[in-house]
């Protein structure tokens, strides 16, 4: 890589961002060919708009909100639920989660993709990324208290999901009373 | 409550099943090969921009 003259184009790190943004866009639209869709719009916009980038701060960050903004724009564009011909993250029928304390990872992962898309996209920011509640809110341009109560419920969701229901015992230890907390403090949070 | 562990302590440990479930379904696609057109892209606009 060239040193240029003052600062370097911000825009050579694109290529190091890529497999994430791949990865976010995978878990937004649950279509492979549909996320390369949309990884390509995120480089084109990203490269033609980079005099918009604030240089020494996250760039990783900043092309997350190209890309969920290009996503959710898109979505209300189109006004269609997500297409999924394969219906491959669309199961709605899974296995119970074996009982034996730990979750069944591919029951993990089909009850993902069941969750919404503001659930997923909250999800992947903040328990995947770890980004902050603050860093998500500015991503997705929304209040910090919105971020907090929207984690809380798609963490609840996903529960209920792999079947964690009050009264069952499936993590092992009285997850009934852990998801009677959960949803307190949801409640409170929104 | 008969159960030792306080709710938060029950609270954090599904979160924190949680959260290592969800990094990994990110890892796995992370992992996967990012596709050549990205990064020939990526050159076709370096290149245009030289050209101007």
């Amino acid at each position: 890589m060239n040193d240029a003259p003052g600062a370097a184009d911000p825009r050579e790190e694109i290529l190091t961002h890529l497999p994430a943004l791949r990865a976010f866009a995978i878990s937004l639209t649950r279509n492979p060919s549909q996320a390369d869709d949309l990884v390509q719009d995120t480089i084109v916009k990203a490269w033609s708009n980079i005099d918009k980038f604030t240089v020494g701060t996250d760039l990783r960050a900043w092309l997350f909100t190209i890309l969920r903004n290009t996503f959710f724009s898109d979505r209300r564009k189109k006004k269609r639920e997500v297409a999924d011909p394969d219906g491959l993250h669309a199961q709605s029928m899974f296995d119970k989660p074996h009982h034996d304390g730990r979750l069944a990872f591919a029951d993990f992962t089909r009850a993902f993709y069941e969750l919404s898309d503001e659930h997923r996209e909250v999800l992947i920011l903040v328990g995947a990324n770890g980004y902050s509640c603050e860093e998500a809110a500015e991503m997705m341009g929304v209040a910090v208290g919105t971020v907090k109560s929207r984690t809380s419920r798609a963490r609840n969701r996903l529960a209920q999901l792999l079947g964690m229901e009050p009264g069952e015992d499936v993590l092992g230890g009285d997850s009934g009373a852990t998801l009677a907390v959960l949803s307190r403090s949801g409640t409170q949070a929104a | 409550m008969m159960n030792p562990m306080t709710n938060a302590s029950r609270k954090s440990s599904l979160q924190q099943q949680i959260d290592e479930n969800l990094k990994r379904v990110y890892e796995e696609t992370l992992k996967e090969e990012v596709p050549d057109r990205f990064v020939q892209l990526l050159e076709q606009l370096k290149a245009k921009e030289r050209e101007k």
